[in-house]
């Protein structure tokens, strides 16, 4: 419950927030909503001895849809994701994920940057931005770069992010078709035992294209590029289902914790495959 | 040890202003410099929701806040939404219709559902469990919370109605 002492830090420019990341190096980490951060430091398994708070940096803020494609600034809220109208006309599969994540209070707080930088295999909203094919602006001492949300995630709490680097923005294409974020959970609040999502599109009565990741099944989200192809070019029957689920039961790497055995995990993603694709098939 | 901040809250509508490590959660704050007791703390995993305060027009878990962050801030805490002699509707909804026992979680619980109902003026019993699934309460079984809710949107409507 009580976190070592830290420097504070509210810069109000990310040039500062980068002078301050050289500065300390490995001393120091920002924080956005505080929602993962915080927790590990009343754990003290994080004990970070510069605290830099990006509440104040200009710029990391706002969604914008323009010509289809559609940029999150990192410290966009859960919130103010389910709020947007115009985000849930371009992309209502993001609304959908973040009803699923956390509660009321934590959605308030808790970013979209930080989900997705955070690293645990936990957080919804890594699987969803590979199943999209998102990039993620990082920002850094050299400039800015971008990394594709399928090449992010390294290993548990491992990204691509370097320790002088912020990540600063998401973008994606709004996607066309049908989707659907599907978790299965303990309880409100809970991390996924397993989640699937799924976006595909429908031409006549055939599936023309689809994208599937899974939350929580591995170290890392698992974008399934084999389970997309077994649906593509057929008209998601049975065989086509059962095809795809046996694609991602061939990627996926789940351990045993107290959400059940991995005998257990791999039967429920499988079911919460199934059902996200036949919802994503209902709405294409 | 850290240095400590000059920390400028206006809580409940006062300006505040007290020195405080930037380590210190905003939850121990309230209750220790300021001595608002009214909030608690239920857990250290950021579940319980016993901790929620109104923080610049969001429901915040105040023990998921350094007063740090705080700074600056306009708070609200189960002390500035009613008074013995003068309760809020909801207070009173919660009285009427049992919606507490032990009274724990109560203030966080009612400070939730004032900004679920200004965001929601008239939720489902689905939206009010879905809107208050971050707090948790180990007496009520939640169905009484529901009812004093409900209530307490229906007075707060019919009211808002008479007055236009």
């Amino acid at each position: 419950m009580i976190p070592a002492a830290f420097e504070y830090h509210r810069p109000a420019d990310m040039a500062d927030v980068i002078a301050l990341l050289e500065e300390h190096g490995d001393d120091a980490r920002v924080m956005a909503g505080g929602h993962s951060l915080i927790p590990m430091m009343k754990l003290r398994m994080a004990e970070i001895p510069h605290l830099i708070d990006l509440q104040d940096v200009a710029g990391l803020k706002g969604i914008t849809v323009a010509d289809g494609r559609v940029t999150l600034g990192a410290m966009v809220t859960q919130h103010e994701l389910i709020q947007h109208q115009g985000l849930a006309d371009a992309a209502p599969i993001l609304r959908e994920a973040a009803l699923v994540i956390a509660d009321p209070q934590v959605r308030y707080m808790g970013t979209v940057g930080g989900n997705v930088a955070n690293g645990d295999p936990g957080n919804d909203m890594p699987g969803l931005m590979q199943c999209l094919d998102a990039e993620f602006t990082l920002v850094g001492p050299d400039g800015e770069r971008t990394v594709s949300a399928r090449d992010f995630c390294e290993a548990a709490y491992m990204t691509e992010r370097e320790d002088e680097e912020v990540l600063t923005a998401i973008s994606f294409d709004a996607p066309a078709g049908g989707y659907a974020y599907e978790k299965q959970k303990r309880k409100i609040g809970d991390y996924a035992t397993a989640a699937a999502a799924v976006i595909l599109q429908k031409d006549g009565g055939t599936c023309t294209a689809a994208s599937i990741a899974m939350t929580n099944l591995s170290d890392v989200p698992v974008w399934s590029e084999a389970a997309g192809e077994a649906l593509t070019g057929t008209t998601v029957d049975a065989a086509a289902v059962s095809a795809a689920v046996q694609a991602v039961l061939d990627d996926i790497d789940p351990v045993e914790d107290n959400r059940g055995p991995v005998a257990f995990k791999r039967h429920v993603a499988g079911i919460i495959l199934t059902r996200a694709i036949q919802r994503a098939w209902d709405r294409a | 040890m850290s240095d400590k901040m000059h920390i400028k809250l206006k809580v409940n509508g006062e300006d505040r202003e007290f020195l405080a490590e930037p380590r210190e959660l905003l939850i121990y704050a309230l209750r220790e410099h300021l001595d608002l007791t009214g909030p608690h703390v239920g857990c250290d995993t950021s579940h319980c929701g016993a901790c929620t305060v109104t923080i610049d027009g969001k429901s915040v878990k105040s023990c998921t806040m350094f007063v740090a962050q705080a700074n600056g801030a306009e708070i609200t805490t189960i002390e500035g939404i009613g008074q013995p002699d003068a309760l809020h509707v909801l207070q009173e909804s919660f009285r009427e219709h049992h919606g507490l026992q032990c009274g724990f979680c109560t203030p966080g619980m009612i400070t939730r559902a004032t900004k679920l109902l200004e965001e929601n003026p008239d939720p489902t019993e689905e939206d009010i469990r879905f809107g208050m699934a971050g707090n948790i309460c180990r007496c009520t079984g939640y169905q009484n919370i529901v009812k004093s809710i409900q209530a307490a949107a229906t007075e707060m409507n019919s009211a808002k109605e008479a007055a236009e």
